[in-house]
């Protein structure tokens, strides 16, 4: 790769965050899509692996005697701390690594390298296994009052819209056309969701173009075509996501609409910020995540002063106010903020998952996502810098609706399918690259690349994969699983999510999962099931049942908490460090054997590895938040070392 | 005794069958032959049977074998209201020991006491070394010596390391309180109120200084080998939080119901916390006694949150905890009235009153207060003490400010997961052994 100044650097030192003391020497690679660093002490083979397209920034720091230090920062929140012996390697490594995690094409991106090894008919399959045209069908739609559109066939009305669109039964194309010019980017307000039970609807815009006092008979037609898809009512909400001082600052040409001009609308505000506030708000609150052992003081103030929680409730404020809207008053609801793809997006998704039970289950979110954020055409590799570009159009947009869902599920434990890890699973895989589906800024870009022929869609593995991803909690017929959620958005119901931001710091997790420990008995259950209807129906066929005897002696011999757990306690749990450095003849903490139960695929090519770390820290909180990225993976001595040596 | 004999526990009369006096539960005498068990280093002395040398102290102690009463009481002339070292816990995995005291009396002047350095040097092994955690500052400990009080010098006690912590002292504590419980209360709906009054309040602060120095102790134990003694001012608030958190951490028998009902006992009651002045009034309280303070609650919230750093681990659940909390400011039983055992003795509560014990012991209510994940884990569990480990404990702080109605449907979901497993494998084991009845009894099904 002639981007790889350098592929290998030995006797690298890679440094533990929380207890700096504890650091690992090894060999750093650089491959033409992974960093790898590969510590081999005492016949103990650990490695960490990190995808290049998840590197998100580099702090070169000056040299000192020990060596010349290296700070990668990843998109997954992943935070690597290298020494590396010579300052000219470390430049090395810093230049390659500055080049290789910022594609200056989408042909370098890794998903068109990512090869699972399936052939072109599974790949068709995966790619087809959401159907949004179903969800629609799911929705009742088309109906009498709401028809599929072809005006957007080609892209020709707007070109960050889908191809195809919901609109009321009568808006006539002059009509979609009219507003569209009207509307910023051309995104004329069409159908996001549907209530099947009252027919109310959440539809979505960009902000009309109405400047000072502008006004488009086209678009006050659309409204009202709107309002009139819904026959139970005679108004509609129209609201704009913007915080109001924005718009009474005044910029020649954009707007909101006057309730003056569109008959029947009760506009409303809502104050979420701006893409660069949720920028920089999240840099401030991972500043207070990477601090090394921070006072509780440090910590709080630091997440008040980010203002991240502030912007979480903004949204689930919106979501909410939408929601009620849909289904207490059966009032439709046309969305919109400037561009129409970022806080419009978050927005009626979080609605949508507050209305229908279905987008909290696994496939509903899935459809939720490639709905709300892919087709309505959210600018993924803008927003989460895919390549090289503007760094101001970078925002963590989509993570604030992953925060939302997360905060939903900490208040409704029952009424979610899926678990913490799927959203994590999601979150590192919008920014890796490694599959097609966000990749991109719109449809008519997706078309274009070819991606449905030339990359994998990660929602076929998050489904073939289903059994990670299960809230054990969760039965569809459960209280919590039915329609609308209303959550409290006091501010002490909003937590800091851990699982997430301080994902890689092991040590900082619950040392014993719950989840891992219910889904093992359910799945004990469901064996004992099985054998309890085989044995009826054998009745007194007595060799099958010796021999279902022995088969159920060593099942339940074994504690539930081994299985889930993975590793014991003891090897796993160490102290932190509790003394401010006043002890320091700490004794070596003692080395752990590779446990198979930490390695679960060893037998997937590196790529999808879902193994973690071998630290002894890590072992039981591994569970709780592995993802089939290669990240930090322990694997077998024996295992192959092709995918490096080719470097 | 006027002021107690009104109370509601002196008229409290139970409506459930007494199983076991919980009176009679936790006796030293008791805690004693589970030690003798395991070593013969310690005797029990019954130099305060009558509470002349330390007022606060059971009249029966451990101390090491080799040390007679007189040099005890010479020791507790040395400490703060006469709280000479006493065993707190031994370590059986490797023999190291924790002690409690009050503070030495040394003063300005450098006073020193040779039957003190006699005491705890009797616990140090040949050759070993032990470490004083003093849960004070080092400018608080120097503070101290003005009115009396200090700490152990480096020149006297040379077989020991003495490190300084800084757990807040109970006005602090009360002070913080309050200030949590408002913040809690507040209705302005504001993210950056809230959290600016949550960090204001330092509530979390206190949890996160008690838990690491708890952390401390035990590390010094169990890792570093070494024998501990703890002490503060008086040795009966932040010592006592960090002795029992210790045990929580080292010793899996305090994580079970009954082991954690001895801890409270031995670590609280026996070991002199001024209950009565403590929890008097919790957080809505204009007067604001000067002894009011929350120390036991925020040993119950470093519980809480090791409970949740180890949900499988401790066979109670968070209800007992809350339980517990309860009843050390308002209760019909006698447990924690009075601020020691003397005068608990002088106030014959063991016969007017319900031990919480009694009640607590009984089947069903330890049904409810049991933790349906627990799988006995013998080993140490050390918490994380990152800002980002520990929360705010909402079944006590939020629990009136908010539904528990989805968190305490997934709670009943859990259990039904669990029940119902258990229900399958009795069903399972069941049929396996009506099968292998029928073997024996009827040879012609027997397989050759």
């Amino acid at each position: 790769m002639e981007h790889i100044r350098l592929p290998k650097v030995e006797s690298v030192r890679l440094l533990d965050r929380v207890s700096p003391r504890r650091s690992r020497v090894g060999t750093l690679y650089l491959t033409a899509t992974h960093t790898i660093f590969v510590e081999n002490e005492a016949g103990v083979r650990s490695e960490t692996w990190v995808l290049h397209s998840l590197v998100c920034s580099m702090e070169k720091q000056a040299a000192s005697a020990s060596g010349c230090p290296l700070i990668i920062h990843c998109k997954n929140f992943q935070v690597l701390h290298f020494v590396i012996p010579r300052e000219r390697e470390c430049h090395d490594v810093h230049l390659s690594l500055q080049r290789l995690s910022q594609p200056e094409t989408y042909e370098e991106l890794y998903c068109f390298s990512f090869n699972p090894n399936v052939d072109d008919e599974e790949r068709r399959q995966e790619w087809d296994f959401l159907d949004l045209k179903a969800d629609y069908r799911r929705m009742g739609l088309p109906n009498s009052l709401w028809k599929l559109s072809t005006v957007n066939q080609h892209y020709k009305v707007s070109d960050t819209y889908p191809a195809d669109l919901f609109v009321p039964e009568s808006a006539t194309p002059p009509v979609i056309v009219g507003s569209s010019k009207f509307r910023s980017r051309g995104r004329f307000p069409t159908l996001s969701y549907y209530s099947k039970e009252n027919h109310a609807a959440i539809c979505r815009s960009s902000q009309p173009l109405s400047g000072f006092s502008a006004r488009c008979l086209e678009d006050e037609q659309m409204l009202e075509a709107i309002l009139r898809s819904n026959p139970r009512s005679d108004f509609m909400y129209v609201v704009d996501t913007r915080p109001k001082w924005v718009l009474a600052a005044g910029s020649a040409g954009k707007g909101y609409e006057n309730e003056d001009n569109y008959s029947n609308i009760k506009f409303q505000f809502i104050g979420i910020e701006n893409i660069h506030v949720m920028r920089n708000s999240q840099q401030k609150m991972l500043e207070v995540c990477e601090l090394r052992s921070p006072s509780m003081s440090d910590f709080l103030e630091g997440l008040e002063s980010s203002g991240w929680l502030k912007h979480i409730k903004a949204v689930l404020d919106a979501g909410i106010f939408i929601a009620k809207a849909v289904a207490e008053e059966g009032v439709s609801v046309l969305v919109h903020c400037s561009d129409g793809w970022d806080r419009t997006a978050q927005v009626c998704s979080v609605a949508s998952v507050l209305l229908d039970p279905y987008y909290r289950t696994l496939r509903g979110l899935m459809v939720l996502i490639e709905k709300d954020w892919v087709s309505f055409g959210h600018k993924f590799s803008h927003r989460c810098n895919h390549q090289v570009g503007d760094p101001k159009e970078v925002s963590p947009i989509i993570d604030q609706f992953l925060e939302c869902v997360w905060q939903l599920m900490e208040q409704y434990p029952c009424a979610f399918e899926f678990n913490e890890r799927f959203l994590i699973t999601i979150h590192s895989h919008i920014y890796s690259c490694q599959y097609g589906n966000f990749i991109g800024n719109n449809q008519r870009e997706r078309i274009e690349l070819g991606l449905r022929e030339r990359s994998h869609s990660l929602w076929s593995y998050l489904w073939t994969n289903q059994a990670d991803y299960m809230n054990p909690l969760y039965r569809p017929d459960h209280s919590q699983a039915q329609g609308l959620l209303r959550p409290s958005t006091a501010p002490y119901c909003f937590k800091f999510w851990r699982g997430l931001y301080n994902r890689f710091d092991r040590g900082m997790h619950p040392r014993q999962s719950v989840e891992d420990y219910l889904s093992a008995i359910q799945e004990e259950t469901q064996q004992l099931e099985e054998q309890l209807a085989s044995h009826k129906q054998v009745g007194q066929n007595l060799s099958c049942l010796s021999f279902s005897e022995t088969k159920t002696t060593t099942t339940f011999d074994k504690s539930p908490t081994a299985w889930a757990l993975g590793t014991d306690l003891g090897l796993a749990n160490t102290p932190q460090d509790y003394t401010g450095g006043f002890i320091t003849s700490s004794p070596c903490q003692p080395k752990v054997p590779d446990s198979s139960l930490i390695l679960q695929d060893l037998n997937q090519t590196p790529e999808t590895n879902l193994s973690n770390g071998s630290d002894q820290e890590s072992g039981i909180a591994d569970l709780s938040c592995r993802s089939p990225l290669s990240e930090d993976s322990t694997r077998d001595p024996d295992s192959d070392e092709a995918a490096y040596s080719a470097a | 005794a006027e002021e107690f004999s009104l109370m509601y526990p002196f008229f409290y009369r139970p409506m459930f069958e007494v199983i076991e006096d919980g009176w009679n539960s936790f006796l030293p005498k008791d805690a004693f032959k589970d030690l003798e068990s395991m070593t013969d280093e310690w005797r029990l002395s019954e130099v305060n049977k009558d509470f002349s040398v330390c007022p606060s102290y059971p009249p029966l102690v451990a101390v090491p074998k080799d040390v007679d009463d007189d040099t005890l009481r010479k020791a507790a002339t040395f400490r703060h209201s006469g709280r000479f070292p006493v065993l707190s816990y031994y370590h059986k995995k490797n023999g190291m020991v924790m002690m409690r005291a009050g503070q030495p009396l040394t003063g300005t002047n450098g006073r020193r006491c040779k039957e003190d350095e006699k005491l705890i040097n009797a616990t140090l092994r040949p050759g070993k070394r032990g470490y004083i955690i003093d849960t004070r500052t080092i400018n608080v400990a120097q503070q101290a010596k003005a009115r009396g009080g200090g700490f152990e010098s480096e020149a006297n006690y040379p077989q020991w390391r003495r490190i300084h912590k800084a757990i807040e002292r109970s006005n602090v504590l009360q002070e913080s309180l309050i200030k949590l419980v408002e913040a809690c209360n507040d209705q302005s709906h504001s993210m950056d109120r809230w959290l600016s009054k949550l960090e204001a309040s330092s509530w979390q602060t206190h949890v996160k200084e008690i838990l690491t120095t708890a952390c401390l102790a035990a590390q010094c134990i169990d890792r570093e080998g070494a024998s501990v003694l703890v002490h503060g001012t008086e040795g009966t608030d932040s010592t006592l939080q960090v002795t029992s958190l210790a045990q929580i951490i080292l010793d899996p028998a305090c994580r079970t119901i009954r082991g954690f009902q001895g801890l409270v006992e031995r670590e609280w009651l026996q070991a002199g916390h001024p209950f009565r002045q403590r929890c008097a009034q919790s957080a809505y309280s204009n007067s604001k006694p000067r002894q009011e303070a929350p120390v036991f609650l925020l040993f119950l919230d470093c519980v809480w949150q090791i409970l949740r750093q180890f949900p499988c681990s401790f066979e109670f659940s968070e209800s007992f905890l809350v339980l517990l909390f309860e009843h050390a400011y308002a209760s019909q039983f006698g447990t924690f009235l009075g601020n020691r055992t003397a005068e608990r003795a002088k106030l014959s509560l063991p016969e007017k009153t319900v031990s919480l014990w009694s009640w607590v012991n009984r089947p069903q209510e330890l049904e409810r207060l049991s933790n349906p994940l627990f799988e006995a884990n013998s080993l140490v569990i050390w918490p994380s003490v990152a800002p980002q480990s520990l929360l705010l404990w909402e079944g006590v702080f939020l629990r009136w400010n908010r539904s528990s109605r989805c968190l305490d449907e997934a709670y009943e979901e859990m259990v039904h997961i669990i029940e119902y497993n258990k229900e399958l494998q009795n069903k399972v084991n069941s049929l396996r052994r009506q099968l292998a009845q029928l073997e024996t009894e009827d040879p012609l099904l027997q397989t050759p």
